[in-house]
């Protein structure tokens, strides 16, 4: 009774590329969602048929992982209409979603590394009970793997933890396409060739082919451009939460799809901030880790920008600098992390201590602080970041997070460090602080002090005088100036051809 | 506008001892209050001076504790009784053969926890035998003589007044001086809130903890080293009884378990509230199987009743 999805004979009406058919499996129109203020799907409209694979492109925050979110019914839409198999259900739920045949490889693994690939099997497949499940559990997974990846030599009692990621990630998509008792009708593919090495990367692509010919309906989520021309029948397109393009792979180039994601060109406003003139006073120079990897230089008064998708890199770079600059430069370095919950804020203490904190060896004499001038250091501060709160003894847990934010760059600019990273330091704040501390940033950079900031955010860069471009753990490429617009960042992003 | 009256979650141990210090003096007669006191303040002095230690390294972040401070302070009286060998002249070599010891005892429990990555529970507690075992060596059974001048300092009263109380109270002022107002006291308790937080803005977190063991280490020293004088002398198990005291009143004091907020105020709060429900069950008569369960009862008692001060 086990069989594998591309075996079983499930619906083949053998769908030309596109062309909305009557037989479409998903069938999307002017899908939304938002979260709090952010507009992360704008009225998308996606359709998908049996037989057909799509490749979804675009930037960190288009809107591809929500929407196939939505797909699997692990986020619910607030707008729109959503059509499963020429049904819209009441109800749409990852449990009805798997039991509608709908499967999903995410790009981080789901599986619990506790356990073997076997077991691992069992948990997505109920009817894998009774005495003898062990045996059938191997059976299946072992028959699906051979099937997608033959000439694999996974243990399937080993547990995942003790897997390669390679390893773990061939797992993840076996139980993906391993079939029982439901049909698998539509499989999500996140990122799923990252983690794969060359070899297991074509046989996946041939099999996501033959699934396709027998009637399975793909969804491939990759940056690896390449393979989406090499598989795909269709390209979807997004970019700020809409669909832009959904252009017909066969003849499209590389180049023509990466101008696709970048066709929302927004004229360069930084101004005539003039940095070349400072290039002669270096705040710190940091060596990359091999040859491929560019050496990072920061002159004073400047603003570096660390750019590429989100994850390749940026943020290892960044710290690795910040350790070198806080032993080496003059004054120290400051950092304003992202991440504020874990890494910025101290939940016990109010905005005074929690802004003052980096500039106590500075009031402090012996060791003694200087009570009163940190006080004014905070009032100073706080004012100047206009942060809204009754007085700086208010316990920083009951600000915003904006206004926590605030708190964190106040914290960094009002040290004495001429260095300054940034963390990608602007999630989940409003655009009218956002405002406030570019104009802070860039008035602080022409008094010479230096920026170094990782953004996910594009329009972040436009503030930046340089800007490194990171791409599987390394900075690959330095833009400046004129040069920087979205389809350059981009292109260094995605890479060269032969990704 | 309404305020409503919300007390400190430490002042609620001196509430409670207070109404043990009453509920004592009416058992016993208005004659007894004042001696009742002086005893409470004797020998919660001891338990003061080990517990600020102990809410150094247990501010420092969750996790951090020292369960090595009564082997520490044995093993702090054994060598500075056996530097001292009772005479009076040798005192202040024998506190700072105490003090150094103590120190680097703490050193050592870091060391462990920094280097071996071992969890402080584990580290201080595999110490703690090794300590343990170096006073036996050092003493053996024998009980080690401090000098006549260290015993009189330890019950000295002039005009009725406890010099040595007096003198932790002068500690605790200090250690509330230092965890606010200076450089390392507002390290420790940003390290305790948040180790990569306080990291990213410049602490240099390990120094800090080092520095809070080492502290612990000094301070259960310094306690063995008052002891020995006021209880006749350095024996093998004197320092039993402040295991778990030394952290029941740091928590009772008001010092969270999970790090970042210390209250040496309250150690004297939880201190006297200890010493006197002991006095107050002694009053009683009530016996000893019946006096621990009412002792556990009542810690269980306050802390639930203590508001949660995560209202924020």
């Amino acid at each position: 009774m086990s069989s594998i999805a591309a075996m079983s004979d499930h619906a083949t009406n053998g769908t030309s590329a596109s062309g909305r058919t009557a037989t479409d499996l998903l069938e999307i129109r002017g899908l939304a969602k938002h979260f709090g203020a952010v507009q992360a799907l704008r009225g998308v409209d996606f359709h998908l048929a049996g037989g057909e694979i799509v490749g979804l492109v675009g930037h960190n925050g288009a809107g591809k992982s929500t929407l196939t979110n939505i797909v699997s019914g692990s986020i619910a839409p607030t707008g729109g209409r959503f059509a499963f198999d020429g049904r819209e259900p009441a109800i749409w739920s990852p449990a009805i979603a798997k039991s509608s045949g709908i499967r999903c490889v995410y790009q981080e693994l789901s599986l619990a590394t506790n356990l073997s690939a076997a077991e691992n099997i069992r948990l997505m497949h109920r009817s894998l009970c009774g005495i003898g499940w062990r045996a059938r559990a191997r059976a299946l997974v072992v028959a699906t793997l051979d099937a997608v990846f033959p000439g694999h030599d996974i243990d399937p009692d080993r547990r995942l933890a003790d897997l390669s990621i390679g390893a773990r990630q061939m797992v993840e998509i076996a139980c993906a396409f391993s079939q029982t008792d439901s049909a698998v009708r539509c499989v999500i593919l996140d990122e799923p060739t990252s983690a794969l090495g060359h070899e297991a990367t074509t046989q996946l692509l041939a099999y996501v082919r033959r699934a396709a010919a027998s009637g399975l309906a793909l969804i491939l989520i990759t940056h690896r451009l390449n393979e989406i021309i090499e598989v795909c029948h269709r390209a979807v397109v997004m970019v700020d939460g809409r669909v832009v393009a959904e252009p017909e792979t066969a003849g499209l180039t590389r180049t023509a799809l990466v101008e696709l994601m970048g066709t929302i060109e927004v004229p360069r406003q930084a101004g005539d901030r003039s940095a070349a003139g400072r290039q002669d006073r270096i705040a710190l120079a940091h060596s990359g880790r091999d040859a491929r990897d560019l050496a990072i230089r920061v002159a004073a008064g400047e603003i570096i920008g660390f750019a590429g998708l989100d994850g390749h890199g940026q943020r290892e770079r960044l710290r690795a600098m910040f350790a070198a600059a806080e032993n080496t430069a003059a004054n120290g370095a400051a950092f304003v992390a992202g991440d504020r919950g874990t890494e910025g804020v101290f939940a016990l203490w109010s905005i005074a201590d929690n802004l003052t904190l980096r500039s106590l060896p500075s009031l402090s004499r012996l060791g003694l602080i200087s009570l009163g001038a940190a006080r004014r250091l905070a009032e100073t501060w706080s004012a100047k970041l206009n942060v809204k709160a009754p007085s700086v003894d208010t316990p920083i847990l009951s600000l915003s997070g904006g206004n926590q934010q605030k708190v964190l760059f106040a914290r960094a600019l009002a040290s004495d460090a001429r260095l300054i990273f940034l963390d990608d330091p602007m999630r989940g704040v409003d655009v009218g602080t956002k405002q406030e501390v570019y104009r802070l940033l860039r008035s602080e950079a022409e008094a010479g002090r230096s920026f170094v900031w990782y953004t996910t955010e594009f329009e972040e860069l436009r503030n930046c005088d340089r800007l490194y471009v990171f791409r599987e753990g390394r900075a690959v490429k330095e833009l400046a100036g004129a040069s920087i617009d979205h389809a350059s960042v981009l292109e260094a992003s995605f890479g060269g051809g032969d990704v | 506008m309404t305020r409503r009256l919300v007390l400190a979650p430490w002042t609620y141990s001196f509430i409670v001892a207070l109404a043990m210090w009453i509920a004592t003096t009416a058992y016993s007669g208005i004659g007894s209050a004042g001696s009742t006191l002086a005893a409470a303040l004797a020998f919660g002095a001891f338990s003061v001076v080990i517990g600020t230690g102990q809410m150094l390294v247990i501010a420092a972040g969750s996790g951090n504790i020292d369960l090595s401070v009564p082997s520490v302070l044995t093993l702090a009286a054994y060598v500075s009784m056996a530097v001292m060998t009772g005479h009076d002249g040798m005192l202040v070599p024998g506190l700072v053969v105490a003090l150094l010891v103590g120190a680097a005892a703490g050193a050592l429990n870091f060391l462990a926890i920094l280097l071996l990555r071992l969890p402080p529970i584990i580290a201080t507690l595999a110490w703690s035998f090794v300590f343990q075992s170096f006073a036996f060596n050092l003493g053996g059974e024998a009980t080690l003589k401090p000098p006549a001048l260290l015993s009189a300092f330890t019950v000295w009263a002039p005009g009725g007044i406890e010099i040595m109380p007096l003198c932790v109270m002068g500690l605790t002022a200090a250690a509330v001086f230092v965890l606010r107002s200076t450089l390392w006291g507002r390290s420790l308790l940003a390290s305790g809130q948040s180790e990569p937080a306080a990291r990213l803005a410049g602490v240099r977190v390990w120094r800090v903890r080092l520095i809070a063991y080492a502290g612990c280490g000094t301070l259960a020293a310094l306690t063995g080293f008052l002891l020995a004088g006021f209880s006749g002398g350095a024996a093998l198990n004197m320092g039993d009884a402040y295991l778990l005291e030394s952290i029941a009143v740091v928590v009772l004091g008001g010092t969270s378990v999970a790090g970042g907020r210390a209250n040496a105020v309250g150690i004297w709060g939880a201190a006297l509230f200890f010493n006197l429900m002991a006095t107050m069950l002694n009053t009683f008569r009530i016996e000893a199987g019946i006096r621990l369960m009412l002792t556990g009862a009542l810690i269980i008692l306050i802390i639930a009743i203590v508001p949660k001060p995560r209202a924020a």
